[in-house]
């Protein structure tokens, strides 16, 4: 459960990808505010993407997509940019499973790592059902996307709402973004575009709803988001039982080993 | 979430890539084909090296069952069992320790562990119960070995014997406590291959390094145990249908098979000749051995194939979503 401050509204992205011209502004004002290392100079050769995906090194991550036309519907090649960050769940798995305590909550509602805690263990990274937190190699320990926690405790905007010129990342109250999402979208599908969805702003989804959200265009996975993401210590109490009872039987076989005649 | 437009060739190298996976049940999933972006993961791969952590999973197991084995033997009187399994219980979990902080991104920060105690999080309880189980480990082997302070031994053996099924069985939950698509649909059944697998690895390093005289509950207890862990993955491969493919494909089936034989071989083994023949069972045990690690790398590389593919993230959330929406009785 996010925890409620007094008078500590929820803070949140509302990145609006139909608006987004794909100029990665966003990627590099992350970079510089919170002083990123560079991660990696490759290129895909699939798109304009360089950057691949989420990373400890790339906070904010622009895709490319390219989605072929429809000859039934006579829609043409369709080409959608996103910019996609750590959707600061909230049911967040990195922060359930993270043994040292180093994942925290904000009073913003936001999920950051504490640095000078994380040990390394690596535990966060297969439990994100988005693939967001990620391991520095160089420095052992975790990193993501803060929410600027640095700038926004101090009332300014996160670095790449701020840079955005198109205003497709949209920073502010969760229950306002989520008000201004859906009058968008409705006027979008109202305007004959009947793709447009919002992604991550339902609280009854399998993470609780997430603080940074998303109007796409298209299916969740041609983004490279889970069409279905679940908070994988939903399940964790019955985990905890049928491990218990396993426990329980190992405890059984090995007495009913000792039990019967002696040599 | 309505739209069924046609599917994009960005599905790359998923679309009917593997015809050779040779299993056919499960015909009502639809063909491979989602989108993607651009065949890329959706997941993060465990950061986990192989080494470190697979063989952790084993060396935890056998440390646990190992330790209720030791207790069993002390207690009725079977005292060179008992030795071997307090100390193969003290040696495997010091090397898991060993392991566990070379893993850490920041080995010098181990001590954070035991900072909290998250219920929420499987490696903060395992490692509070390490802090419990390894000094119990340690304490009974050595007052077994130097034959110093009885009962104090003693204690520290009934001790070890507690923890010792937690800390076989609570790798299961921790690997399970991810959205690794192969371990987390698995979590019903991890559990019983993970304990089966322990004590198929006790029994059989008590039946190798014990006289056959008192290594019969050793012996028991691995086939006990080897069926338990071959049953166990046999079901969870039936019950994953789809997600069980790395489990059947790749490194990780290949160390399944090497597992299911290696089991079955020193079964056999130790149903026939261990009683008899002293080089019999130490080919067993060594067999029952080989068959769990074979057993746990096989598990761990099967989780981090299953991350590397979207197919194994996307498919099962899209049936999820088209079973929601159209209310039609799925096949469970």
């Amino acid at each position: 459960m996010v925890a409620q401050f007094v008078g500590m509204p929820r803070k949140g992205f509302f990145t609006d990808t139909s608006v987004c011209i794909g100029c990665k502004a966003c990627e590099v004002a992350c970079k510089e505010w919170n002083a990123v290392p560079e991660d990696g100079l490759r290129l895909t050769g699939m798109s304009f993407d360089n950057t691949g995906k989420l990373n400890a090194d790339s906070w904010r991550h622009v895709a490319f997509v390219e989605r072929p036309g429809d000859q039934e519907t006579g829609e043409g090649l369709r080409w959608l940019m996103a910019s996609d960050v750590c959707k600061h769940c909230t049911h967040a798995a990195c922060l359930d499973v993270c043994p040292t305590g180093a994942l925290v909550r904000t009073e913003f509602g936001t999920v950051v790592v504490q640095e000078d805690v994380c040990n390394g263990c690596g535990y966060c990274v297969p439990a994100c059902p988005f693939g967001v937190i990620a391991q520095r190699e160089e420095d052992g320990r975790v990193w993501k996307c803060t929410l600027c926690y640095d700038r926004i405790g101090d009332g300014q905007t996160p670095a790449c709402a701020k840079a955005c010129p198109t205003e497709s990342i949209q920073f502010g109250d969760l229950d306002e973004l989520r008000e201004r999402a859906a009058h968008r979208v409705a006027r979008l599908q109202a305007d004959g575009v009947p793709q447009a969805r919002l992604y991550g702003e339902d609280p009854a989804d399998g993470v609780g709803g997430t603080g940074a959200f998303f109007l796409l265009l298209d299916e969740p996975e041609a983004y490279g988001f889970p069409p279905d993401p679940v908070v994988t210590t939903r399940d964790l109490p019955s985990m905890w039982r049928h491990a218990a009872v396993a426990a329980a039987a190992l405890v059984a076989g090995v007495a009913a080993a000792f039990v019967g005649r002696r040599p | 979430m309505t739209s069924t437009a046609p599917r994009s060739s960005q599905s790359g190298r998923n679309a009917g890539a593997r015809r050779r996976d040779g299993f056919r049940e499960r015909s009502m999933v639809p063909r491979a084909e989602f989108a993607s972006y651009y065949g890329r993961p959706v997941l993060h791969q465990p950061t986990w090296s192989a080494r470190d952590i697979a063989s952790y999973l084993f060396l935890g197991g056998l440390a646990g069952a190992s330790s209720l084995l030791g207790a069993g033997a002390h207690a009725t009187g079977r005292p060179a069992l008992a030795r071997a399994s307090k100390l193969a219980a003290a040696g495997a979990i010091g090397l898991s320790a060993a392991a566990l902080v070379h893993d850490l991104g920041r080995p010098a920060r181990f001590a954070n562990m035991l900072r909290v105690f998250k219920p929420t999080s499987p490696m903060s309880v395992g490692s509070w119960l390490l802090a419990g189980y390894g000094p119990m480990a340690f304490g009974a082997a050595l007052c077994d070995a130097t034959g110093r302070l009885p009962r104090a031994g003693a204690l520290a053996t009934t001790g070890a014997a507690a923890f010792g099924p937690g800390i076989a069985a609570y790798t299961a939950v921790l690997v399970a406590d991810t959205a690794v698509p192969a371990w987390h649909e698995g979590y019903r059944e991890l559990p019983f291959v993970f304990v089966g697998s322990a004590a198929a690895s006790a029994g059989g390093l008590g039946m190798a390094a014990a006289p056959a005289r008192q290594a019969g509950p050793a012996r028991r207890a691995a086939l006990l145990g080897a069926a338990t862990e071959l049953a166990a993955t046999e079901t969870m491969r039936r019950r994953l249908g789809f997600v069980a493919e790395p489990y059947r494909t790749g490194t990780g089936g290949r160390l399944l098979r090497a597992a299911r034989l290696l089991a079955a071989a020193g079964a056999i083994g130790t149903a026939t000749v261990a009683r008899r023949s002293r080089v019999g069972a130490v080919l067993s045990g060594l067999a029952l051995l080989a068959g769990s690690a074979a057993t746990r790398f096989g598990v761990f590389h099967a989780g981090v194939e299953s991350t590397r593919d979207p197919k194994y993230v996307v498919r099962p959330q899209r049936e999820r979503l088209s079973t929601a929406l159209s209310t039609v009785d799925g096949n469970g």
